[in-house]
């Protein structure tokens, strides 16, 4: 008597638990309201929104140099990047070349900052499943990529390290040394690492056919960056829209064959030595110069419009310019990655276990300072 | 060391210049003025010919700017424009949505851009509707699955209704939230939240943030 009323409990019992917003494995404040069966997820829906702070409002009010602090809070672990996506859209309306010395400095640096975000993604994604010590390792070596930051342009984390036309400073001193320092030693971290994980067991269990989104899918929900990759799309702006000098660069591009967390985790792995592979490229080359173009005083992109993207640490990251050829954007628009590979979690989680929805955040990569802006 | 010397040699750069006649030696592109785009009519363009050949009427206007192509589309072609751009043209992803205010303006006060990528041969395309106020957009949801919560965003931010979206709620803001943050006529300074949302409790001005916007 007692044992069927609990299983047609159980049967009949759709329950929704609320995730988050405060919640470590949330990697912020993203709140899903998750449909579950048992431990069966049959529908999860997140909600954002918790961190918007109205970023392409500011920049309307802001002159162009001006917007770039403001990117930086965007993903703030790839502050790097956001920078760079934002001068290219503004060099790319002016017509403006920079100088090949400011090209490569923007290469090494925004590779330091691939690095550095990977090596977030990988501490934090391994600490929510449960491997405790890459989460070490990993800081320790990013703390180094920020020590080199914060040589070249004083800061960490909110770098505001580009301006329209090129670079605000050059290199100090010994800076190129201590960053072929730095790379020499790293891919042998990057092994270390995978020894820890990439044969474990339990690592495994949890990642192998979690989260898998088809090639075809992949596309339709406009997934970028390593998350199409995993799922074997042999796509990267780097390689189909080159910017800066990343047409004179050797680097492969890896992808996964099976679209699940694994092999998201597998490419991120490669990605990581494909960077130093680049950093180590542009040092060899770095050439002689002046670090800025000749722009005006006052930056004034000519009436119209453009979209430029560059291939940050999480996917293509976009901004389209609206001009009207006043000192601020008329609108400046911001493609976020993580906005977009977000939408595809219910489509990922749907049947599967509430334990691999943290690890589905996890392969995802997501920053809620860039979803939300 | 090495990066003593490569300072050394870019020092005594300039002082050996001057020697020459600066006038002879073509100027590098980023010691010159830059060549600013100009946009200017892209009716030939292949991509253009080819949507108006799948959807006569589609094409109002053409422009290409900085490499990038431009279609204006009527609001009446742009659901079969965007079925024909998918399947026929293969432009399998939308990378971006967004919305652009124009106050004032006697065309519609918006434009909605759509941003559509081919991997076939790796090509982009713009295409804008432009749409006046309190007038519905055809969602493209049904095409790519990828607009809902870019045109949620758009709702949000700007008010536009997306005819066929299936779930068009708030994304960023919060439910309740009045009035749409990226319009021209929101004050840059904010609403008075407390007051626009529970007029009851909060005076008006008495809310979290001071400013006083009227919606």
């Amino acid at each position: 008597m007692e044992r069927t009323h609990l299983k047609a409990f159980a049967d009949a019992e759709e329950m929704e638990i609320s995730f988050g917003p405060q919640h470590p494995s949330t990697h912020g404040v993203l709140r899903l309201m998750v449909k579950v069966d048992g431990e069966r997820i049959l529908d999860v829906k997140p909600i954002i929104g918790y961190l918007h702070r109205g970023t392409e409002k500011l920049f309307e009010r802001e002159t162009y140099n001006g917007c770039i602090p403001h990117t930086d809070r965007m993903d703030y672990t790839a502050a790097v990047t956001n920078n760079q996506g934002l001068v290219g859209a503004v060099e790319r309306l002016m017509g403006i070349t920079i100088p090949p010395r400011a090209a490569y400095l923007r290469m090494i640096l925004a590779e330091l900052q691939r690095l550095a975000s990977h090596l977030v993604w990988l501490a934090t994604h391994a600490l929510d499943i449960g491997a405790q010590t890459p989460y070490f390792y990993c800081f320790e070596e990013r703390d180094k990529i920020l020590d080199l930051f914060e040589e070249y342009c004083g800061a960490r984390l909110t770098t505001n390290c580009m301006r329209v036309g090129g670079m605000p400073f050059d290199l100090t001193p010994g800076w190129t040394d201590r960053c072929r320092a730095f790379i020499e030693q790293f891919p042998a971290k990057v092994s270390d690492w995978e020894r820890l994980l990439t044969k474990n067991r339990i690592w495994r269990e949890r990642t192998v056919g979690v989260g898998v989104i088809s090639a075809a899918d992949a596309i339709e929900w406009g997934l970028t960056g390593p998350p199409l990759r995993g799922s074997g799309v042999r796509w990267d702006i780097r390689k189909v829209f080159p910017y800066d000098r990343y047409d004179e660069v050797e680097f492969d591009v890896p992808i996964g064959t099976n679209g699940d967390t694994y092999d998201r985790y597998l490419v991120r792995m490669e990605e990581m030595r494909q960077s130093v592979r680049i950093i180590r490229q542009c040092l060899e080359r770095l050439p002689d110069g002046p670090v800025m173009a000749k722009v005006p005083k006052i930056i004034k992109p000519p009436k119209g419009e453009v979209y430029f993207s560059v291939e940050a640490p999480k996917g293509e990251l976009g901004y389209y310019l609206v001009s009207e050829g006043g000192d601020t954007p008329y609108r400046l628009h911001v493609r976020p990655a993580c906005f977009i590979n977000l939408q595809a979690l219910p489509e990922m989680v749907r049947g599967q276990l509430v334990a691999d929805l943290v690890a589905v955040i996890g392969t995802l990569d997501i920053v809620l300072g860039e979803i939300d802006r | 060391m090495a990066e003593e010397d490569k300072g050394a040699a870019r020092a005594s750069a300039p002082a050996g210049a001057p020697a020459g006649d600066p006038a002879a030696a073509p100027k590098a592109p980023w010691e010159d003025k830059p060549v600013t785009p100009v946009p200017h009519d892209a009716g030939a363009h292949p991509a253009v010919a080819e949507l108006e050949a799948a959807v006569p009427g589609a094409v109002a206007e053409a422009v290409e700017m900085a490499g990038q192509v431009t279609v204006v589309v009527p609001l009446n072609r742009l659901l079969a424009a965007c079925q024909a751009l998918k399947e026929q043209l293969g432009y399998g992803f939308l990378v971006d949505l967004t919305v652009v205010d124009w106050p004032g303006r006697e065309a519609g006060r918006f434009d909605v851009v759509y941003w559509l990528h081919r991997h076939r041969d790796e090509s982009r395309l713009r295409v804008k509707v432009r749409v006046a106020e309190g007038q519905e957009v055809p969602s493209v949801t049904p095409v790519w699955k990828v607009a809902n919560w870019m045109e949620r965003e758009a709702f949000d931010m700007f008010g536009l209704y997306f005819g066929g979206h299936p779930n068009l709620e708030r994304i960023l803001t919060w439910e309740g939230f009045s009035g749409h943050p990226l319009r021209k006529d929101f004050p840059l300074e904010g609403i008075d939240t407390g007051a626009a949302i529970y007029p009851d409790v909060f005076p008006p001005g008495g809310g979290p943030v001071a400013g006083g916007g009227e919606e």
